[in-house]
């Protein structure tokens, strides 16, 4: 092109990088890799082809582990993980330490490999991906230096099983390894068969930091491998980020095995555009939102959602904006958008747009011609309804679907009308409207007048069928650590007939169940007998059943101004329920002892500890406070501690009382509104509670009390689509049979790590640990600049 | 060998009319600092021009050169040196190596005092003389005092006047009174194009940077420009931004094209390259032209002299190998 020419046309020609040593990596290894066990490489029986999803060529021959090889892998990282935990914070802070500025030192490596690899575009992987990397191995060096002071009393879960997605290999990878090892675990860590070579060039500078052998170990393949390392019984915690769907089955896998997992899964998130916006911005923000990665983002703004007077504004400028994007040549420091990862994907962008078109959405595309090949060119449709298909499904490309709304309440209805929970974008220049959103948005990020922005000191994670879990930060730390204890299996319950009404002592005082501030009786006209320790009943509850859980739920939802009353009026309520509880301290102690043949003293213990812990709550309700994050931005990241919503509390069979006021009060001092299942066995401590709830101003459907069979009861409450958290002090058989089918809607789940709590304990019975479980951290990005 | 067209005099497009002052056009204006700060620190890293692209774009930033001197021991013979440099801006060997003849800068840019000596000085070329007016750089003259300035440069010669705003007028909310004294500006100017000089580095938000762009072009501006270079900051990318989207937003109301000029502190060819990459992005193509944008620089010249000897040459270059202005 000759300069004349260009004076003409003015056009920017090309820019490409260089994949001239990326190449060169490549070939040193004969373009083909083996696993990494042990600090060392072991060839590969089984080969797959790693595409260049933008030239179609093959980059190299990646092995596919079997169950053997991840039985190795696993193997090494349990010897390696005693002498790693060992190492102690500081020791392991050096390692991390090494791990951040090998990344730096080959950062364009980095990010050339991963564009050749994935298909993004150089720009994103050279400015964004890999410093983020860098960025994430340096905050966790930092926990790991100060792993013992800040998080005493904990210890690391052993070997981590890591299943991550091919949309940000190495990002994910950090993000999976970096608190792993700051923790004190070892790592198994499977990358996507579709980008596996930043993962293996990783591992070449574990090597290179001399980290200690079998600490990491990476195994290769695709979703068999990644079956392997889920149902590996020697691995202790499972996290996975991908699609809902495989975060199902993993929840199925893992039920009841004990191992501790966390998942990072889909999104449909909302992009929220007020009228008052600086509507540039907003498209700015678009671009980011959607053409970032070519839209395979799992926290992608995908759902435009713009206030209806300046609909057709934004409209115009998004379509001016994208007539300016790029699509083409990932390598191109002028691209701003790459390949899609394969043809498989891309179909599947393709067959969605499709399918939008014909339910009567809008379609526009730039008039920029798109490559043929593995591209999809920027995609915006309009007039698309909460009804569509295309505003429920993930599509995972770089197609944006817009509606409007009219109100700020019409906003948060139509962006909570979703089964994700992922992220969550405002613009506003009004402060009052967003900051009065943020926090009604079922998500567990919110930007506001920014999006997709990660850094390591703020979590990362999903409400609802989002997932669980949080990446980064302090939160992202516990999700690798456990608090030391001392194990104990607990015990299942006798199973208790049920009969007909029985009179007992002159006046019939059958319990009834408590639903909705109200007494009520069974569904079922049932009742099951309550016997004392010697066989005698005593009394008779009613036998709850699927439909009192419904009712119950339905209950808790409507209570949903109890999340919102302040912790001040929560803590009063707590304290008045201890009051009252304490006036019938003697009465209560006495049903103890009837039921449980505890001796006097012991019962009146529980009593004492009950109302203590009643106060516990209540001083606490107002006291967890949230943080003020510190990512390197102008502005502030807020991570407020939000209550999960109706939670369902299955009770230990063993303190009647106590066990019930343990789980209960957390709950509902966070602003949870609570199902509770009391102690099967022994279920008049919580019947006779009915009184002291009703006496001490808590709102009807705060607290619902159904008595019955448990675990069936339990069964119910995780299925129910409209719980959003259930907490299960049952037996193991139970946790297995509530964690499978809390799968259906990937509702958070705590088993109380399946050991038994001694609940007169203080450190143990009570404490953060229990507020943690009774709350999520939704992080609030707000940069601001007058 | 190429020639390239010297600037297209009178422009092509029609000249902006103005329109009747709209407060609410003004009052619904939103900038989002943050997010603008974001944009234009990624720009750059989004578009890269190299090689033969680069040294186009970069000759063409010399097409767009306001090339200015405005101290106060400006004298004819300083004068006649930059409007030699104006004539000749890159060394014929450069251009030749190039292929490409006929460029000059865009302007040259003096105060009143010396419109005459440079009209005399850029005789025989297409080569405007525009002065900075209206009691520059503060703007705060008596009106009638500043009126008669842009008068007598007129009169001498001057077929741009960049003109400053009053900016106390700006910060205290009074958008009509900048519209009458620039309604008043612009007539005149008569035919000579009017720059509005909105001292972005005076305003103290982006949103004043807006309105004062928005309410400077509805009274009527060809042009609007960043700075004096006088203030304490000068141009900025930010500015850069807000500033040609809301050419852009007078645009989308009126159908009418109005230029742009970053001003002061612009000395590498990175930083014009910046400049022009933010112009093709939110304005378009026409947009990297000198009938519609302009740098203001008086050093900026030097750091492309040397870049274009490195593209011909493959050498790095060197300042004194090239002529002074």
């Amino acid at each position: 092109m000759s300069v004349a020419s260009v004076l003409q046309s003015m056009d920017y020609g090309l820019a490409p990088e260089a994949s001239g040593p990326a190449e060169a990596w490549l070939k040193m290894h004969d373009a083909t890799f083996g696993h990494f066990f042990d600090g060392a490489w072991v060839k590969g029986a089984k080969h797959f082809d790693s595409i260049n999803p933008a030239t179609g060529k093959k980059l190299a021959n990646i092995a596919e582990a079997s169950a053997a090889d991840v039985d190795a892998a696993v193997t090494a990282a349990r010897a390696a993980q005693p002498g790693w935990a060992k190492l102690g914070g500081h020791g392991r802070a050096r390692f991390l330490y090494a791990l951040a500025r090998l990344v730096q030192k080959h950062a364009r490596l980095f990010a050339v490999l991963e564009t050749m690899d994935n298909g993004k575009p150089i720009r994103e992987s050279r400015d964004i991906d890999i410093p983020l990397v860098a960025r994430h191995f340096y905050h966790h060096a930092g926990w790991a230096q100060l792993i013992e002071s800040e998080f005493a009393d904990h210890e690391p879960l052993g070997v981590v099983g890591q299943v991550i997605p091919w949309n940000f290999p190495l990002l994910m990878l950090a993000w999976k390894i970096a608190p792993a090892l700051a923790a004190g675990n070892a790592v198994v860590l499977k990358p996507a068969e579709d980008t596996s070579l930043t993962a293996l060039l990783f591992a070449e500078i574990c090597q290179e930091a001399k980290l200690p052998n079998g600490v990491v170990n990476i195994v290769t393949g695709a979703g068999e491998t990644g079956r392997a390392v889920i149902e590996h019984p020697g691995i202790d915690k499972i996290a996975f980020t991908g699609s809902t769907e495989v975060g199902r089955l993993i929840r199925i896998a893992t039920a009841g095995t004990g191992k501790k997992l966390t998942l990072e899964l889909g999104g449909k998130s909302p992009f929220i555009v007020f009228d008052d916006a600086d509507l540039d911005a907003a498209v700015e923000g678009a671009v980011d939102a959607i053409w970032f990665n070519q839209g395979q983002v799992c926290c992608a703004g995908s759902r435009l959602l713009v206030q209806e007077g300046v609909a057709g504004k934004l409209y115009a400028k998004l379509r001016a904006r994208m007539e300016h994007l790029r699509v083409g040549d990932p390598l191109d420091k002028n691209t701003d958008i790459g390949a899609i990862v394969s043809p498989k994907q891309r179909a599947q962008i393709e067959g969605l747009v499709k399918q939008g078109v014909a339910e009567g959405a809008t379609l526009f595309q730039p008039k920029a011609i798109c490559p043929e090949g593995c591209f999809y060119p920027p995609t915006l449709l309009s007039n698309v309804e909460p009804a569509s298909t295309l505003a429920q499904t993930e599509i995972f490309g770089p197609v944006l679907v817009s509606m409007t709304f009219r109100t700020p309440a019409e906003a948060v209805q139509l962006a909570n009308n979703t089964r994700y929970g992922l992220a969550a974008s405002i613009w506003s220049e009004n402060i009052n409207v967003a900051l009065d959103l943020a926090p009604k948005i079922k998500a567990g990020v919110v930007w506001v007048n920014c999006t997709n922005q990660f850094d390591a000191s703020a979590g990362f994670g999903g409400y609802r069928e989002s997932g669980f879990g949080r990446e980064g930060g302090r939160e992202g730390m516990f999700e690798y650590l456990r608090r030391k204890h001392t194990a104990k299996p607990q015990k299942s319950a006798e199973p208790a007939p049920a009969l007909s009404p029985v009179e007992i002592d002159g006046i019939d005082r059958t319990a009834k169940l408590y639903i909705g501030g109200k007494q009520t009786r069974p569904d079922s006209g049932y009742s099951r007998a309550v016997l004392d320790p010697k066989g005698e009943l005593i009394a008779q509850v009613g036998e709850g059943n699927r439909k009192d859980i419904r009712n119950a739920v339905e209950a808790a939802a409507k209570a949903e101004s109890w999340a919102a009353t302040t912790g001040h009026a929560r803590a009063q309520i707590l304290y008045y329920c201890a009051e009252n509880l304490s006036a019938r301290a003697s009465e209560f102690a006495a049903r103890i002892r009837c039921m449980t043949g505890a001796s006097a003293a012991a019962a009146r213990r529980e009593v004492e500890v009950s109302i203590r812990r009643l106060f516990t709550y209540a001083a606490w309700a107002d006291k967890l406070d949230g943080a003020i994050h510190d990512p390197p931005l102008r502005g502030v990241v807020l991570a407020m501690n939000e209550p999960l919503g109706v939670t369902g509390l299955a009770c230990p069979d063993e303190a009647p009382l106590l066990g019930l006021i343990s789980l209960m009060a957390p709950a509902i001092a966070m602003g949870n509104r609570v199902v509770v299942v009391p102690s099967e066995s022994h279920p008049l401590a919580a019947t006779d509670f009915y009184q002291v709830l009703e006496t001490s101003d808590v709102p009807a459907g705060v607290v619902n009390i159904v008595t019955g069979a448990r675990d069936s009861l339990a069964l119910t409450l995780a299925e129910h689509a409209n719980v959003d958290a259930l907490w299960y002090f049952g037996p193991r058989a139970g946790v297995a049979a509530i964690e499978k089918a809390s799968a259906a809607d990937l509702k958070q789940t705590w088993t109380g790590d399946i050991h038994q709590v001694p609940w007169l304990d203080t450190s143990e019975g009570e404490g953060r640990h229990f507020l943690r479980h009774a709350t999520q951290v939704k992080n609030i990005w707000i940069p601001y600049g007058a | 060998m190429s020639n390239v067209q010297p600037i297209k005099s009178p422009v092509e497009h029609a000249r902006n009319p103005g329109m009747a002052f709209d407060a609410d056009v003004i009052d619904g204006l939103r900038v989002n600092r943050s997010a603008a700060e974001r944009r234009t620190a990624t720009l750059g890293a989004r578009r890269s021009v190299k090689k033969e692209y680069q040294a186009a774009w970069l000759l063409k930033a010399v097409q767009c050169i306001d090339l200015t001197t405005l101290a106060g021991d400006d004298t004819p013979g300083r004068v006649r040196r930059l409007c030699a440099k104006a004539r000749r801006p890159v060394r014929a060997d450069l251009l030749e190596a190039m292929g490409v003849s006929g460029i000059t800068t865009g302007a040259v840019c003096v105060y009143h005092n010396m419109v005459e000596t440079a009209v005399e000085a850029l005789a025989g070329t297409a080569i405007p003389v525009a002065a900075v007016s209206t009691g520059f750089p503060a703007g705060l003259s008596p009106l009638s005092t500043r009126l008669k300035e842009i008068e007598l440069s007129v009169a001498a010669g001057a077929r741009e006047i960049d003109i400053v705003i009053d900016r106390g007028h700006i910060l205290t909310g009074n958008h009509k009174a900048v519209y009458e004294e620039m309604k008043l500006f612009r007539a005149a100017c008569g035919s000579a194009h009017v720059k509005a000089i909105i001292g972005a580095g005076d305003l103290g938000t982006l949103t004043n940077v807006a309105k004062a762009s928005m309410v400077c072009m509805m009274a009527g501006a060809d042009f609007i420009k960043t700075s004096t270079g006088k203030e304490p900051t000068n141009a900025t990318l930010p500015f850069a931004l807000i500033m040609t989207r809301m050419i852009r937003a007078y645009g989308e109301m009126t159908g009418t094209r109005i230029g742009f000029k970053p001003a002061g502190g612009i000395s590498t060819a990175k930083d014009a390259l910046g400049y022009q990459i933010v112009m093709k992005e939110e304005l378009g193509r026409p947009w990297l032209e000198p009938d519609l944008f302009r740098l203001g620089a008086s050093s900026l010249l030097t750091d492309i002299e040397r870049q274009l000897e490195h593209y011909v040459t493959g050498h790095y270059s060197a300042a004194h190998r090239h002529p002074m202005g």
